[in-house]
C-alpha cells in the first residue's frame, strides 16, 4: 500500500441536465420498475376488486351493475357466517403459536453440545411447505392409518375422526397450522433471548428474581419487538389461512371448515360456477378486516420513523 | 442468560436436561416421523396392518424411484424451479433499487410510498384473485409459468423493498455522502458504493424468497392448471390422485416436494435465519 496517492483531477463542473439534477431525478429511476410492477400487480387490483364487486360477473360474459347487492345477499348467506365464526377462531387460537414459540425458545435457549442442530430441527417445520404440512397431518389424523388414534388409545380416549367431524374439524386443521407458526415464533424468540442484557438479568438475580418473576418483570420487556413481530406474522397467518384448509378437507365436511380465503376461492373458481362480483364482494369483507391490522402496523412504523 | 444456563445446575438437572432433548424433539417432529417412515416401507405393510412396525423390508429407494420414474414429479419440480428462480431474481433486483432509492434519498412522498409497498405485502391474496387472474388471461399468460413469476416478483417486492430500505438506513451515510463530493455519479454509487454492501441482504432475502415461492400454493392453483406450468405444491394433488391409497407413495412425494427449501434452509441457515428475524432485535 505504498504507491503513492495520485490525486484525480477534480471533476469539471458539473454540466447538463443529468448533472444538475441528478439528485432529484435519481430516486425516481430507480424507484420506477418496482413503482409499475407494484402498481399493475397490487395496488390497482385492490380497487378493481372494489369495483367488481358491484357487479354480477362470471368472468366471461357481460358484466351486469347491481350495486351493493352482492352484500346484501352475504348477510343472508350461512356459508359466510360459518367462514367468519371459522375466521375467528383461527385469529384467536393461532396467537397460542406466541407463548407456545416461546416456551419452546426458553427451553432450547441453553448452551450444550448439540444445541444448534436441536434449534434448526425444531425450526424446520416452518421451512416446509404447508400443502405437505397439510398433507402430513391429514394423515397423521386418518382413522385408518393415522399415528394419533393409537397414541389417544395408549390413554383410554378415542378413537376419534377430526377431519370427519364438523364439531372438530376447524380445531383439527388449525392445531396443524400452529405447527409451522410455532417454529416461526420459536425462532424469533430465540434470537430476542439472545439479545438479552446479560447484565440486567445478573442484578435481577442478585435482587432475588427468579422464574416467573424474572420471565415477566425483567426478560419480556425486553422480548417486545419480538413479541410484536410474532403478533403481526400471526394475526396475518391466521387470516390468510388457505392451503391447509384447501387441502385438509376441501372446506368440509359440509362446508363447516370453510375460512373466508377458502370461501372466497371456492365461489369464484370451482365447479359451482365463477361468480366473479360475490367473490370479490367477499373479498372485501376479509380486505378490511385485515386492514385494521395494516393500519396499526403502519402506525406503530410511523412512530418509530418520527424517532429518526 | 435466561432460563438460568444447565451447567450452573446439578448434575442431575443436567442429564435430565439432555435426556429430554431428543425426547421433546421425536414428540413435536412425529407426524413428520410418521410419514418418512410410511415413505420407506413396501406395499405389502400396509395392506397386511403393519403400518407403524419397522418396514418388512426397506423399500425406500423402490419408493422414490418410482416417484422420479412413474410420474409427473420430475416436471412439477423442473416447472417449480423455472418458477422460483427467476421470481428471487426479478425481485431482487427489483428491490435493491426501490430500497436504495426510499433509503438514501429524501423526498416528498418517500415514507408513503414506502408505506405503500408495506401495507401492499400484507394484503390477503383474495382481493387481487380475480383481477391478476383476469390481466394474466388477457396478456395471454394464463397456465404459463411466465404468468406466475411476473405476478410473483411484483408482490415479492413489498416485502424485499421494506427489507432492502431498512438495511440500507442502517449502513453507514458517510460512505455515500464521501463519494458525492468526489463527484461520482448517483448510478455508479448505487452500483460501486451500495451494491456491495448489501450482500448480505440479498443473500438473505434470496433464500427467504426462494421458500415463499417455492411453498406458494394460492397462485399455482389461480393461474396454473396443467402439467406444463404447475408447480410442485400445486403437482402433488395430482399426484395424489395419481396413487390414491398407496401411502408409501404419497408420503415419498410429499417429502420430494417439500425437500428443496429445507436444503435451502440448512446450507444457508445463517442468511435464512438473520432474514427472517429482521426487526426482532432493536
Amino acid at each position: 500500500m505504498a504507491a503513492p496517492i495520485t490525486s484525480e483531477p477534480a471533476p469539471p463542473p458539473a454540466r447538463g441536465y443529468w448533472r444538475s439534477n441528478q439528485m432529484r431525478i435519481a430516486p425516481w429511476l430507480f424507484l420506477a420498475p418496482g413503482m409499475v410492477f407494484f402498481a399493475i400487480y397490487v395496488v390497482l387490483p385492490i380497487f378493481q376488486s372494489f369495483h367488481i364487486s358491484l357487479y354480477r360477473w362470471d368472468g366471461l360474459g357481460e358484466a351486469r351493475y347491481i350495486g351493493l347487492q352482492n352484500y346484501e345477499r352475504l348477510l343472508d348467506d350461512p356459508a359466510f357466517y360459518t367462514s367468519l365464526w371459522n375466521n375467528l377462531r383461527w385469529l384467536v387460537l393461532y396467537l397460542l403459536a406466541i407463548p407456545g414459540g416461546l416456551f419452546i425458545a426458553l427451553f432450547l435457549n441453553q448452551q450444550v453440545r448439540g444445541i444448534r442442530l436441536y434449534k434448526s430441527l425444531f425450526f424446520f417445520p416452518f421451512v416446509i411447505s404447508q400443502v405437505v404440512v397439510g398433507l402430513v397431518f391429514a394423515w397423521f389424523y386418518n382413522p385408518s392409518i393415522g399415528l394419533l388414534n393409537p397414541i389417544l388409545g395408549l390413554f383410554g380416549a378415542g378413537p376419534v375422526n377430526i377431519l370427519g367431524n364438523p364439531n372438530t374439524v376447524t380445531y383439527g386443521i388449525i392445531a396443524a397450522g400452529l405447527w409451522p407458526q410455532v417454529a416461526y415464533c420459536m425462532i424469533l424468540y430465540l434470537t430476542g433471548l439472545n439479545a438479552v442484557d446479560p447484565e440486567q438479568v445478573e442484578a435481577a438475580r442478585l435482587d432475588g428474581a427468579k422464574g416467573w418473576k424474572m420471565l415477566w418483570y425483567v426478560i419480556l420487556p425486553q422480548l417486545r419487538p419480538a413479541t410484536f413481530i410474532a403478533v403481526v406474522v400471526t394475526v396475518i397467518g391466521a387470516l390468510r389461512s388457505f392451503d391447509m384448509v384447501s387441502v385438509m378437507t376441501n372446506g368440509g365436511p359440509f362446508g363447516s371448515s370453510r375460512v373466508l380465503a377458502y370461501y372466497m376461492f371456492e365461489v369464484s373458481l370451482s365447479e359451482f360456477g365463477f361468480r366473479m362480483g360475490y367473490g370479490a364482494a367477499i373479498a372485501v369483507v376479509l380486505f378490511l378486516i385485515m386492514m385494521v391490522y395494516i393500519a396499526f402496523f403502519l402506525w406503530r412504523m410511523w412512530r418509530e420513523e418520527r424517532g429518526y | 442468560m435466561f432460563p438460568t444456563p444447565v451447567e450452573r445446575r446439578s448434575a442431575a438437572i443436567q442429564a435430565s436436561y439432555k435426556a429430554l432433548l431428543p425426547i421433546a424433539l421425536m414428540m413435536w417432529l412425529l407426524p413428520l416421523l410418521m410419514v418418512a417412515l410410511f415413505s420407506i416401507k413396501p406395499d405389502a405393510d400396509f395392506t397386511q396392518g403393519n403400518l407403524w412396525g419397522l418396514p418388512s423390508s426397506f423399500a425406500g429407494f423402490e419408493n422414490y424411484t418410482r416417484v422420479f420414474t412413474d410420474s409427473a414429479m420430475p416436471r412439477y419440480l423442473i416447472n417449480s424451479i423455472f418458477i422460483t428462480v427467476p421470481t428471487v431474481i426479478g425481485a431482487v433486483a427489483l428491490s435493491c433499487m426501490t430500497g436504495f432509492a426510499l433509503g438514501v434519498y429524501r423526498f416528498k412522498g418517500n415514507i408513503w410510498i414506502f408505506f405503500m409497498f408495506v401495507a401492499g405485502n400484507f394484503v390477503p391474496f383474495q382481493i387481487l384473485m380475480v383481477p391478476v387472474r383476469d390481466l394474466t388471461v388477457n396478456m395471454g399468460l394464463y397456465d404459463t409459468r411466465m404468468g406466475l413469476v411476473l405476478f410473483h416478483v411484483a408482490f415479492q417486492t413489498g416485502f424485499c423493498t421494506l427489507f432492502m430500505r431498512n438495511f440500507i438506513r442502517a449502513l453507514p451515510r458517510e460512505l455515500i455522502e464521501a463519494a458525492r463530493v468526489e463527484g461520482v455519479s448517483e448510478i455508479r454509487i448505487f452500483w460501486y458504493v451500495v451494491l456491495p454492501l448489501m450482500r448480505p441482504a440479498i443473500a438473505a432475502l434470496s433464500v427467504l424468497i426462494f421458500t415463499f415461492i417455492w411453498n406458494d400454493y394460492f397462485w399455482a392453483v389461480v393461474l396454473t392448471q396443467g402439467v406444463e406450468s404447475q408447480p410442485v405444491t400445486a403437482g402433488i394433488t395430482a399426484f395424489n390422485s395419481q396413487f390414491r391409497a398407496a401411502y408409501h407413495m404419497m408420503s415419498a412425494g410429499s417429502i420430494i416436494a417439500a425437500l428443496p427449501p429445507v436444503m435451502m434452509f440448512f446450507l444457508m441457515q445463517k442468511h435464512f435465519i438473520a432474514g427472517l428475524t429482521l426487526g426482532a432485535v432493536k
